[in-house]
């Protein structure tokens, strides 16, 4: 996807160096050059826009991410150490590709995050439900949901969390976030929810 | 057209028009939307070609209703191709049902009662005449002593009374009246061509989390789960008297077994709190196999149902999921969805959880995801889903050579359930723009829809419904 852009607009760049050199001494150089100079300007300027387009998915992800991480670091700070501030971060989601139950690397730091509040408060216990979009078998997103499920529980107890605290649970399909037929709203409804079961009411920031 | 010579007159033309009307082109394997309904010329028998049916005109208009039953579950049999009178009066004074007025029949039509046999005499059947419609079978539904009703099958061929059936019909809008008709539709069936039909039979359905019940006709369609938990994956136990189903509780899901004619309800016994799902009866009705998503991953598991006792795991998947049994009708073997090979695939093992195997074959990085498999009544095929270019379609895969046949094309088809004749077959799709239930026969690939509502889903086809089970909830 980057590279085949990048060689185009390379070779554009070239073009009219090369043509330009091949030419007799210019009786009038000024303007030449200044053609010469607006050209590759230009070819610069554009190549650098579309090796920005041919990155802009990847970093716009990236961007996205880095700033729901802050957003939710920011509303942490502004609310305080307050028990509502806790619960909010806990009920963060994770999302999942389709049909796989693989922790994205993005979505470890917010389970990260929930480790370092279920070790800040050692009587809290959650249920985390897997849950999937609506394109795969009905009944096999069952059991994609508890992989989903079971794949956030085990992140959480491999850094320490005793096991009994979290409880785990699969709805498949059948509990739609976003009701839309699209990849807009598949995207949002392969996720993990994250509830509060005992042990919620005062809750310590980490 | 032989029979056609011998007439004169309209008899003649009206073969020659319905002939080129209905070229016959049956016999495609494929699934088609277009509904192929008419008249068929032509003998008994010949293959690929239905034999027609004719349902006489009753006497009675009480029994209006129950004509107008049978001739429908004649027409959604797929065996015959029911043949409408034209014409109306003629034919109509050519066929009196019950009385011997013989003369009225011959003048009628034109051509004279060549009845070949005694009853023919006795019932002034013009065999000739339906002959020449392309008529095979002829049924007339007459009142009879005592509030019952018969039903006498002509062989038209034979030039003679096939089978008189007998049955005392419940009054119309009981709640016995139609599955009651049902039951003489398939008796219909049976006297004529030696085969059990389906039309007393029942689909269950999900429909926004509840389990509904609607008969095989697309009428009377009933809610039946009765409490506010989600539900999903209806199973019919193989007596037709009860059901199983699934409901998601707080964090868990739970099973249960309904008697359909009480309407009561009663879990299965579980341990734990773990996600149970898609229940099967083994065919005696004694187990119910499903599937339970533990921390570990899903496996099937087997409970005796009879007894509340004997919880029994029969698949050990640590790093990949076992799920959706369904039995084979011998009941000795289950197939089942498996992970192993990565996606999801159709394997089968001994109902005791010995002796797993791959069933139905795939192209290893090539096929998608296979689900949902539901095992013939007859034992021959096993009906599932299969992810083609991202979207769902039905296949069948024949068990004794294991080739794998696609069913279905047009839209996204999924979770197939056979009726009892292991010949018709309800499935979701969303050909018609939204998810909603189809019946496909798979031999001639006609397809009907059962609804007309959105968001019909998980069907599950009754077997042949006893006497019992049609009581009202």
């Amino acid at each position: 996807m980057k590279r085949l852009p990048l060689l185009l607009l390379t070779g554009l760049a070239v073009v009219p160096i090369a043509a330009c050199g091949g030419k007799p001494k210019p009786e009038t150089p000024a303007p030449a050059a200044t053609a010469n100079t607006d050209s590759i300007e230009a070819a610069e300027r554009a190549r650098a826009d579309s090796i920005a387009r041919a990155e802009k998915e990847a970093r716009d992800r990236e961007a996205a991410e880095r700033e729901a991480q802050q957003r939710r670091a920011d509303s942490l700070a502004a609310l305080g150490r307050s028990t509502e501030a806790v619960r909010t971060l806990l009920a963060t989601m994770i999302h999942f590709d389709y049909d796989k139950a693989l922790i994205r690397g993005g979505d470890a730091s917010v389970l990260d995050q929930k480790m370092a509040i279920l070790q800040a408060n050692p009587a809290l216990h959650i249920r985390i439900s897997g849950h999937c979009d609506e394109r795969g078998s009905d009944e096999y997103n069952l059991a994609l949901g508890n992989r989903r499920a079971t794949a956030a529980k085990q992140y959480l107890v491999s850094h320490g969390i005793d096991a009994s605290r979290i409880e785990t649970v699969s709805y498949g399909e059948e509990r739609p976030i976003a009701q839309a037929h699209d990849e807009e709203a598949w995207a949002q409804n392969r996720r993990d929810e994250f509830e509060i079961l005992a042990g919620g009411e005062n809750l310590k920031q980490p | 057209m032989k029979p056609g010579s011998r007439f004169g007159g309209w008899a003649g033309s009206l073969t020659a028009v319905l002939l080129t009307a209905y070229p016959a082109n049956r016999l495609s394997a494929q699934d088609t939307s277009a509904i192929d309904r008419g008249v068929r010329i032509g003998i008994v028998y010949r293959p690929g070609v239905r034999p027609g049916m004719v349902v006489l005109p009753v006497p009675k208009a009480a029994l209006d209703s129950v004509r107008a039953l049978v001739v429908r579950d004649v027409d959604y049999s797929d065996r015959f191709e029911p043949i409408t009178l034209p014409g109306g009066d003629s034919i109509r004074a050519a066929s009196p049902p019950s009385s011997p007025s013989a003369g009225r029949t011959a003048t009628g039509a034109g051509g004279g009662a060549r009845g070949t046999g005694g009853a023919a005499v006795a019932t002034g059947l013009n065999y000739p005449l339906y002959q020449a419609l392309g008529a095979d079978f002829v049924v007339g539904i007459t009142p009879a002593a005592g509030d019952s009703t018969v039903v006498t099958v002509y062989d038209v061929a034979a030039g003679g009374v096939r089978r008189e059936l007998r049955a005392r019909l419940p009054a119309l809008g009981d709640a016995g009246f139609r599955l009651a008709v049902h039951r003489l539709a398939d008796r219909v069936l049976e006297a004529s061509l030696g085969v059990g039909g389906t039309a007393a039979t029942r689909i269950l359905f999900v429909m926004n989390g509840k389990v509904y019940t609607i008969d095989q006709d697309g009428a009377d369609q009933r809610l039946v789960s009765s409490s506010d938990h989600q539900a999903m994956s209806p199973a019919w136990a193989g007596d037709g008297r009860r059901f199983a189903y699934m409901e998601f509780w707080e964090g868990h899901g739970r099973l249960f077994v309904q008697d359909v004619a009480s309407g009561k309800r009663a879990p299965v016994v579980t341990t734990g709190q773990a996600l149970d799902f898609t229940p099967a009866f083994s065919p005696d009705g004694k187990t119910l196999a499903f599937s339970r998503a533990i921390e570990e991953g899903t496996d099937v598991y087997t409970v005796n149902v009879k007894d509340g006792c004997c919880l029994q795991r029969l698949t050990v998947g640590r790093f990949y999921d076992n799920l959706s049994p369904t039995y084979s009708p011998d009941g000795r073997r289950i197939a089942f969805v498996s992970t192993r090979p990565g996606l999801p695939q159709i394997y089968v093992m001994s109902a005791d959880g010995t002796d797993q195997q791959l069933f139905a074959p795939f192209d290893y990085g090539a096929t998608g995801s296979s689900n949902a498999p539901e095992w013939s009544p007859d034992g021959q095929t096993v009906a599932f889903h299969r992810d083609v270019g991202g979207t769902l379609q039905v296949f069948v895969l024949d068990v004794r050579t294991r080739a794998v046949r696609q069913l279905t094309s047009v839209g996204r088809n999924e979770d197939p359930t056979w009726a009892p004749d292991s010949r018709h077959m309800a499935f979701v799709s969303d050909r018609s723009g939204y998810r909603q239930l189809w019946i496909i026969d798979v031999e001639t690939g006609r397809i009907r829809p059962l609804l007309q509502q959105s968001g019909a889903r998980l069907p599950a086809w009754s077997p042949r419904l006893p006497e019992t089970a049609s009581s009202a909830p």
